[in-house]
């Protein structure tokens, strides 16, 4: 869905920017595990659930925070697209 | 008194009060985790446990858990924790290394434990555990029908014997085992329920995983004093709202953890929200509290007592300093870590091993009841690890830089070696390097700690490739999660064609720490 694989750009830029400068975008693949391997440590994943929650003005709940709905970039969206 | 002695007590003073109460509603009694205990000491005894034996623990915390400890200390073993986050790899040379005769282990991690063992072609006696086959309950119930064990007796410790071997990181790759006897717990014990003077009216957190040497004194403090112990589960453990929540909700008296979580909490647990008139005294351990961070932290909870406490795995908490209920707004400088608990002594000295004036600078030494008994296995170490002096006593070399600022007061200056805590966790810099070096394309590998201007530690791994090419982050970091438990992955990467050296053609790690 187009709408689906913008969001899901736009996330991965803001992770790529914010978290891995100077990595080659192409090693972020949609299911590439962040939160479970480590490239999001429990302080990156709070900064970027508010960049989710600022940028597509949803309410991301406690529980929500976990690798179960934030460890890869379909996930991700899965989460925001189900808020929206 | 035996560790397991203050659970039995409890159970005959306090049966009914609740021993254990986790947030997902389950929760057990005084007296039927003693029974619970019992069971599970007869099975461990009819598999053939013996006093002495290690038994390895591999499950989530859970009221099952703590059963699982006790039993293991009654038929006179010593419990090893297992970090169920670490890979299973480490998990499996933690189990080898101190050779445990049973391991219990829960249903989901079984298949990744069996899996390295193939390997090590180390043969063990497995209980495994499910919550939905009934739990630790359910599994001893089904063996009995299959296989019946007779009752056994409780046994007593001696205070030289094996209560639990906690794993810390290792410089040379592997981790090394902490051995504590029974009278190195008792006495740390003893030490808690005389300051903190807790009743069973209290409500201890239990934040800490098993495997860190703060559930020491949350699960024996509390069940000493007939007291409820909170069980916090890992995932909520660095949510912030969820668990400033389940501190109000589950109206907690007593709080213990690293300074980082409650550094978390007040930034993001909306404290402001919750009622903490219960909570009464907060201990932080395991790293430097910044004092803005511990001065917002007191204008959101005035009330409780707070309390600093240093002590390294080998000797538990050996320092505390109370924080006055005032902080200025002027002071910058962190607080001491205090003055050496009553149980312990402590000396400061030189690189010669020699005292050192009053007020310089030195190595922070300790002696006394709950000074590790060794590191298993580890002869040298172990010896390394003492200084002999003529008095006789075994004095532990804490690797912690000191100044007495007050008399019996003293305060942390740094690190000896390369050992650094991050967020609370203990991490030596050698084991990190030596995975990196696991990595087929890397030719060099240097980790350092940096501190940012909040204060918070971060790890940066300086690297040279084989093809002197950049490695995706994403790959090494993935390569890494799976040798290193996830705190020890490093942050961040800086690549070079070849790491600078000094003049002796050692990596210069002093030139390292200083590029931006």
């Amino acid at each position: 869905m187009a709408e689906q694989s913008g969001i899901r750009d736009e996330v991965k830029k803001f992770i790529i920017d914010e978290f891995l400068p100077g990595e080659d975008p192409d090693e972020l693949t949609p299911d590439t595990p962040l939160v479970s391997s480590g490239i999001l440590d429990s302080i990156a994943t709070l900064k970027l659930v508010t960049f989710l929650e600022e940028t597509y003005d949803i309410s991301v709940e406690p529980h929500e925070v976990d690798a179960e709905n934030l460890d890869t970039l379909d996930l991700i969206t899965s989460l925001i697209t189900s808020k929206l | 008194m035996s560790l397991h002695q203050s659970l039995t007590d409890s159970a005959g003073r306090h049966p009914g009060r609740v021993a254990i109460e986790h947030p997902d509603g389950s929760f057990i009694r005084y007296a039927e985790l003693d029974g619970l205990s019992d069971r599970f000491r007869d099975r461990l005894v009819h598999m053939g446990v013996a006093p002495g034996d290690r038994v390895g623990v591999y499950l989530r915390k859970s009221v099952d858990t703590v059963a699982a400890i006790f039993g293991i200390l009654k038929a006179g073993a010593a419990y090893v924790p297992i970090d169920p986050t670490a890979p299973a790899t480490r998990n499996a040379y933690v189990l080898s290394n101190c050779a445990v005769s049973a391991i219990i282990v829960a249903a989901d991690f079984e298949q990744g434990l069996l899996d390295e063992f193939a390997e090590n072609e180390f043969s063990t006696r497995t209980l495994v555990v499910d919550a939905a086959e009934g739990g630790l309950s359910g599994l001893l119930d089904r063996m009995q029908v299959a296989d019946a064990a007779d009752r056994a007796n409780t046994v007593e410790m001696k205070a030289d014997d094996l209560a639990y071997i906690l794993y810390t990181s290792g410089s040379t790759g592997r981790p090394k085992g902490v051995m504590i006897t029974s009278g190195n717990a008792e006495s740390f014990v003893a030490w808690c329920l005389e300051v903190f003077e807790p009743s069973h009216e209290d409500r201890f957190s239990s934040h800490a995983p098993f495997h860190f040497d703060l559930s020491i004194l949350d699960i024996y403090t509390s069940m000493a004093s007939g007291a409820t112990l909170v069980l916090v589960p890992s995932d909520l453990g660095k949510e912030p709202v969820g668990l400033a929540k389940l501190i109000a909700d589950h109206k907690i008296s007593i709080w213990y953890s690293a300074p980082s979580i409650l550094s978390l909490l007040s930034q993001y647990g909306k404290l402001e929200e919750q009622d903490y008139s219960n909570l009464r005294i907060v201990l932080f351990a395991g790293e430097v509290f910044p004092v803005s961070h511990l001065r917002t932290l007191k204008d959101q909870l005035p009330n409780p007592r707070y309390f600093n406490l240093y002590g390294p795995t080998e000797t538990n908490v050996c320092t505390w300093h109370e924080i006055p209920p005032t902080i200025p707004e002027s002071r910058t400088q962190p607080f001491p870590i205090g003055s050496v608990c009553s149980h312990l002594e402590g000396i400061v000295v030189d690189s010669a091993g020699q005292e050192v004036s009053t007020g310089d600078e030195g190595e922070l030494c300790i002696a006394g009841a709950s000074v590790l008994k060794g590191y298993w296995n580890l002869e040298e170490q172990t010896q390394h690890a003492f200084l002999e002096r003529a008095d006789g006593k075994r004095w532990y070399h804490t690797g912690d830089l000191v100044v007495e600022e007050t008399p019996g007061v003293y305060r942390f200056v740094g690190r000896r070696d390369r050992m650094v805590k991050k967020r609370g966790y203990r991490i030596e810099l050698g084991e990190i390097e030596v995975c990196l070096y696991r990595h087929d394309e890397v030719k060099e590998a240097a980790a350092i700690a940096m501190t940012d201007e909040d204060g918070a530690v971060t790890i940066r791994a300086h690297l040279a490739t084989l093809d002197g090419q950049k490695l995706s982050m994403i790959k090494i970091k993935r390569f890494c999660s799976e040798y290193l438990p996830l705190y020890m992955v490093p942050d961040a990467f800086r690549f070079h064609a070849t790491l600078p050296k000094t003049s002796t053609d050692k990596i210069d790690y002093q030139a390292l720490s200083r590029q931006d």
